[in-house]
């Protein structure tokens, strides 16, 4: 029954669905951070900025975004991410770009609804010890906006693992560009879609299941 | 609360401020000044490859127009068809009847687990293998069919929120005077979460309009991100060009919409004759992306 499984390999795409997405989950968590700190901090030229980004890379599909990544930035310009010629390498790599760019306007959004739910007096009571916006962000506020922001972020995580598979457009042989193939070329198309779904119903329904667990864990009672 | 994380500013703060702002500026500066050598570097920047968009009108009759109406086309069958399948389903799974409630929670919950990708190219292979769909209609068909699946699964989750949101005494009114459970949805409930869900519903035609991009690039559906790698072949490989255009429109789509979603939700809000229930963006956020048990809710 199994036997058009031969000579496809299954679980290697789905080992590069999770490496595409770990990969722009921790690029994101960081310049989404970033983003979130310069959208509430007291400079205006940076506050605007922070607002635009995400105005902007919100509003444009990620298909647009990790397409332009290959055929713009790689085709056209020639940046390769260091990956120099060897074109399914560049194109991995553009795709966790492309993935970053994105779904950082997402996590900013995520975080700053954290910092939403921390009392005015806990920065207040920080400023009243003399510390400088820097030390009341990073010590006192983002440590249980993070706690908070654990829920809005597992929901960022999970879109995230089924939009690793827009990086099929550029041909990263993750999930479902393997489906995509098989299906064209076998005739088990329930199966396969049904092997495919399962695998990503195993990603992304432990992950809600877990991280929701975490968050109610560590949420700040208040 | 952002405000509030610094006071308001001294001399010095001030002059803080004016050194980052300097810093920043001179950052951006340097980005933009490689990404214009870069670009210049591979005559990226050439009117010659600007012209078709910003010299005329030809490239907008001829390809983005009929790639924008058949993004519209698709988002706009989405939602007509998803609505009804998403409250059916909704509703289903606020019944009292175990055999409904597990079902359409089922459905629901798997449906959402599931890349939109996935099942557009499952909608693709079904329609050549098992109907005798043409092949161009294929890709249209197939795109919509992903994008219903996915989405009829979270406006279920819309309308439930929407009705659940919904103060308790509303439906407590509707059994005092008499009404059946079937009534008090129909005459009571649902007419207020449709308000409530207003919002949140028109943000949802903001992701399916960026879905409908996938079709473009993955099924082969002249969509309007096709329309830019069909034109950029048409114009002399201006990639860049292509892409920026497009990109701008989308925008200019999403942001009118997501612009007109906040201003309804305010409205909402607001209004005095309403229960003050709303649903806005960030729901739909965590809707679309909470897969099973309502986890972070």
């Amino acid at each position: 029954m199994f036997d058009f499984l031969d000579g496809y390999d299954v679980l290697g795409a789905f080992w590069t669905t999770v490496q595409l997405t770990l990969l722009a989950a921790a690029g994101s968590l960081i310049w989404g951070t970033l983003l979130a700190a310069m959208r509430v901090g007291p400079v205006p030229l940076m506050r605007g900025f922070g607002t635009a980004y995400v105005n902007i890379v919100r509003n444009i599909p990620l298909t647009v975004i990790i397409l332009f990544s290959s055929l713009g930035l790689y085709s056209t310009l020639g940046i390769s991410l260091g990956a120099g010629d060897i074109v399914k390498t560049a194109n991995f790599r553009l795709a966790v770009l492309g993935l970053i760019v994105y779904t950082s306007a997402f996590v900013c959004e995520a975080i700053r609804s954290g910092i939403n739910t921390v009392p005015v007096g806990q920065a207040e009571a920080a400023r009243a010890l003399g510390l400088s916006f820097t030390q009341v962000l990073f010590v006192v506020v983002l440590p249980q906006a993070f706690r908070a922001a654990v829920g809005p972020l597992t929901n960022v995580l999970i879109a995230l693992t089924k939009n690793t598979t827009v990086a099929a457009a550029i041909g990263v042989g993750e999930a479902a560009l393997l489906m995509k193939d098989m299906v064209e070329k076998e005739a088990q198309l329930l199966l396969i879609s049904a092997i495919i779904a399962f695998g990503f119903c195993c990603l992304t329904l432990p992950t809600g299941l877990i991280l929701g667990w975490v968050g109610k864990k560590v949420a700040v009672k208040r | 609360m952002s405000s509030l994380l610094y006071d308001s500013q001294g001399p010095r703060a001030k002059q803080r401020n004016v050194l980052y702002t300097v810093l920043f500026i001179a950052a951006l500066a340097a980005v933009l000044w490689w990404l214009y050598t870069a670009l210049d570097e591979k005559h990226q920047l050439d009117w010659v490859l600007w012209k078709p968009y910003l010299g005329s009108t030809e490239a907008y009759s001829a390809y983005i127009w009929p790639g924008l109406q058949n993004t519209l086309k698709a988002a706009a069958l989405a939602m007509i068809i998803a609505l009804p399948l998403g409250a059916v389903l909704g509703i289903a799974r606020l019944s009292d009847h175990a055999w409904v409630r597990v079902p359409a929670g089922v459905v629901v919950e798997f449906f959402r687990a599931i890349p939109v990708l996935v099942l557009m190219i499952f909608g693709l292979a079904l329609y050549s293998q098992y109907t005798d769909v043409s092949s161009d209609d294929r890709p249209l068909y197939a795109v919509v069919t992903g994008l219903v699946l996915y989405n009829a699964s979270v406006l279920a989750e819309i309308v439930r929120a929407g009705i659940l949101a919904l103060p308790k005494g509303q439906s407590e009114a509707a059994m005092a005077i008499g009404l059946r459970k079937s009534q008090g949805m129909r005459l009571i409930l649902l007419p207020q979460a449709v308000t409530a869900m207003l919002p949140a519903i028109v943000s949802q035609l903001v992701v399916i309009v960026k879905d409908t991009a996938l079709g473009g690039a993955v099924l082969t559906f002249p969509e309007l991100l096709a329309a830019a790698n069909t034109m950029s072949g048409y114009y002399g490989a201006n990639t860049i060009a292509s892409f920026t255009v497009v990109a701008v429109i989308y925008v200019v789509i999403n942001f009118s919409l997501t612009s007109f979603a906040s201003w309804l939700e305010g409205r909402l809000r607001r209004g005095k004759k309403s229960t003050g229930a709303v649903l806005g963006a960030q729901d739909v956020a965590d809707i679309a992306g909470t897969a099973a048990t309502g986890a972070g809710r």
